[in-house]
């Protein structure tokens, strides 16, 4: 039971890992309401929200935030401890694709990064409180314990030049010297 | 079900302590508690879902679904919030309540704490106090709690502080990087640092091996099981007894009274939702300073319309937290070594005596700092986003120390728990409804404490600093809730007696944080506990076998 559930996850990761780079070509054939491998975004909004996150936690010699599972960490709490901002997120991101496609005729995930750039900044500016919603959720993706599905590889904490698992104090005692019972 | 002497509502600091002490006495005893038993195994390292960090809900209860609790804003305005959310004042819902997870801070409060209307004067619009009670009073009580919990740490370097006979029974921990820092730096000041008191092991101590040092302490249960609570101290001797029956699940609905107007037992909701009648010759309530006072509330009748103790509507009022503020400092070299627990530097030397302040508090190196904590404490001017946000994480992460303290915060009559007129909890018990706030001197206060963190950390070399002060515009009661059944010599102006005795009622005792006058400028849980053994001991002592009558 316990090893089943936990091989589960591991295709799940596994398969996420390989979709953030899959994830155009998969797109291609998708409609409005296609899931594919997520839990309440659909595709489009998973690609919407990639490219959101992305910029709050933009790649530099480490993982931008869709590398590190950070929509995939949203996407599971949307369905489990975050269900009430649900219709946030759906207002929210459709509202980024409508400044997207008014700005720049196209959609967000296709833009190049200085105006995808433009675009959440914009979005900051007219959707204050969705954007603050998403700027906190993926700073607790990126910076939380990877056990949520985001921070993955703990790659954040690597950053930081924290321990993984974190528990350098216990490397500093021998447990098994007697000290305890 | 079997009549016992007695039932205690509540397995956090106090009540863990009253069963026990009861139990031991040969009482019998049943002993309720709303949450679960949970255990070192329970730790998970969570960092998004304990009981410090609440994003994901709380680790230790009590669960978002069907526990809302309402505040009032200073505009009048209502809010309805979930148990995971500030304004929600949550301590925990588990047995050991807030001790499974504290941080573990083990202070004994000053003597003048006792007395702070005697020492300052009541401001005007307060209702500060003197407690009934002296630091004499309650000083064996302090050790008895320091060697039964087990406390470590070495205050013998303050003068501020109440006497003691004898010391703690145990040497601190070692020292970390930041009280190499700032050690010296307070000496420089003229300050008088030393080892905080911790209810943790540092050495093997009551069957349990020492602290591991990990930097995951407060708000996380005990991997090793190092951190010394009431479900890892007296819980199990309470049980060991044979005296005390342990009633997980189980949610208070009322006080039963009967004709005469006294205690007869408790109506609760057991784990499986069923409404039993637990029948006593005492009823002990130790729900925490918020639930304690709903319970009385909610307990009406005939003869008690406004809920039990409540003749001359004291009950929920002076509500009282701390008003925390301090500095965060920025240094140029690594401060952060990841050893844990956290705070192991403190100052009392702001408690008292800063003329036009009626007190203060201690200031003491901040707890822990997880990543995702850090994510909004970068210096003022970094972005709150973006590539150059993630580029401060980066830098300042080990480059930082916080100095913060508990202000003691100055009461008012008009701070407050009611019971909510219309929303009801999953149970059907009106709810939790907070308003009020605590008087604006506090603030004051609380200012003036930041800038003296700020001073401390620039002496140790900090290249920028911020100052933390806000002004809350509601009561901040949260984990250190203290105050809403207050002790006092006067029934129109306490709840109960100077031995937790509610004063209408004499079969019915409030013992935990809400019969504190005043809380200290200190974490209160080593108080909570001293102040358990000492009406403990004094209920035993009038206990002369079934029905109870002082």
């Amino acid at each position: 039971m316990l090893s089943g559930s936990k091989s589960a996850l591991v295709t799940r990761r596994q398969f996420v890992a390989a979709g953030v780079a899959g994830g155009a070509a998969v797109a291609i054939g998708c409609n409005a309401t296609d899931r594919g491998n997520w839990e309440f975004l659909t595709v489009d909004q998973s690609r919407t929200l990639a490219a959101i996150c992305d910029q709050i936690v933009p790649a530099d010699d480490f993982p931008a935030a869709s590398q590190a599972g950070v929509p995939d960490y949203i996407d599971r709490q949307l369905i489990r401890h975050y269900r009430r901002y649900q219709d946030e997120y759906r207002r929210g991101l459709e509202q980024a694709e409508a400044l997207s496609r008014s700005r720049f005729g196209r959609e967000l995930a296709s833009l190049p990064a200085r105006q995808q750039l433009e675009i959440v900044a914009a979005l900051e500016q007219q959707k204050p409180e969705f954007f603050a919603l998403v700027r906190n959720h993926t700073m607790e993706g990126y910076y939380g314990s990877p056990r949520h599905g985001g921070n993955r590889d703990a790659v954040s904490w690597k950053m930081l030049g924290l321990p993984e698992p974190p528990l350098l104090g216990r490397a500093q005692y021998d447990l098994g010297k007697g000290e305890s019972q | 079900m079997k009549r016992v002497n007695a039932v205690v509502v509540g397995a956090g600091a106090a009540g863990g302590i009253v069963a026990k002490e009861l139990a031991v006495a040969g009482l019998s005893v049943v002993l309720l508690e709303r949450g679960k038993w949970y255990t070192a195994a329970d730790c998970r390292k969570d960092d998004l879902r304990n009981q410090r960090t609440t994003v994901l809900g709380n680790a230790f209860g009590p669960e978002d679904e069907g526990t809302p609790r309402v505040w009032v804003d200073a505009q009048g305005a209502t809010h309805t919030v979930l148990a995971s959310e500030g304004g929600y004042n949550n301590n925990a819902a588990c047995v050991g309540g807030g001790t499974l997870s504290y941080g573990a801070q083990a202070w004994r409060y000053m003597p003048q704490d006792f007395r702070m209307r005697s020492t300052y004067g009541a401001p005007a619009g307060s209702s500060l106090e003197d407690w009934p009670i002296s630091y004499d009073d309650l000083e064996p009580f302090y050790e008895q709690a320091e060697y039964e919990i087990g406390v470590s740490g070495d205050d013998s370097g303050t003068p501020f502080r109440g006497p003691r006979r004898r010391p703690l029974p145990m040497p601190p921990l070692p020292p970390g990087r930041e009280f190499s820092v700032l050690e010296p730096a307070a000496k420089r000041l003229g300050l008088h640092p030393f080892h905080i008191p911790m209810a943790r092991n540092s050495v093997p101590y009551n069957g349990r091996g020492p602290c591991m040092r990990c930097r995951w302490c407060v708000g996380f249960a005990c991997e090793v099981d190092a951190k010394n609570g009431s479900q890892n101290t007296v819980i199990p001797v309470a049980l060991n007894t044979g005296n005390c029956e342990l009633r997980t699940g189980c949610m208070a609905k009322e006080i039963l009274t009967d004709e005469r107007g006294r205690a007869r037992g408790v109506a609760y909701f057991d784990e499986r939702g069923r409404l039993r009648e637990q029948w006593s010759d005492i009823v002990v309530v130790s729900g925490c300073a918020t639930e304690s006072a709903r319970l009385l509330l909610n307990s009406t009748s005939g003869l008690f319309p406004y809920g039990l103790g409540n003749r001359y509507d004291q009950v929920g009022r002076h509500l009282q937290g701390h008003h925390y503020t301090g500095a965060l400092g920025y240094f140029d070299f690594e401060t952060y070594d990841d050893i844990g627990p956290g705070a192991t530097i403190a100052i009392s030397d702001y408690n008292h005596g800063t003329p036009d302040l009626c007190g203060g508090g201690m200031l003491a190196n901040e707890f822990i700092r997880l990543p995702i904590h850090m994510v909004d404490r970068l210096p003022p001017g970094t972005p709150r986003w973006g590539l150059a946000h993630k580029q401060a994480m980066r830098h300042w992460h080990k480059r930082t120390i916080v100095i913060m303290g508990p202000t003691q915060q100055i009461p008012t009559a008009d701070a407050r728990v009611t019971v909510d007129p219309a929303v009801r909890d999953k149970w059907g018990l009106p709810v939790c409804r907070f308003s009020g706030n605590v008087h604006p001197h506090t603030f004051e206060i609380g200012e003036v404490q930041a800038r003296r963190a700020e001073a401390w950390l620039k002496e140790a070399g900090a290249i920028h600093t911020s100052l933390m002060a806000g002004k809350p515009t509601i009561v901040s009661a949260g984990q250190h809730q203290a105050g809403t059944c207050r002790m006092g010599n006067d029934p129109r102006t306490s709840v109960v007696n100077k031995t937790c005795q509610v004063h209408d009622v004499d079969n019915l005792f409030v013992i935990d944080s809400s019969v504190h006058v005043t809380n200290g400028g200190f974490n209160p849980v080593l108080t909570i506990m001293a102040v358990a053994y000492y009406a403990s001991a004094a209920l035993v002592r009038e206990w002369k076998g079934t029905g109870f009558r002082s």
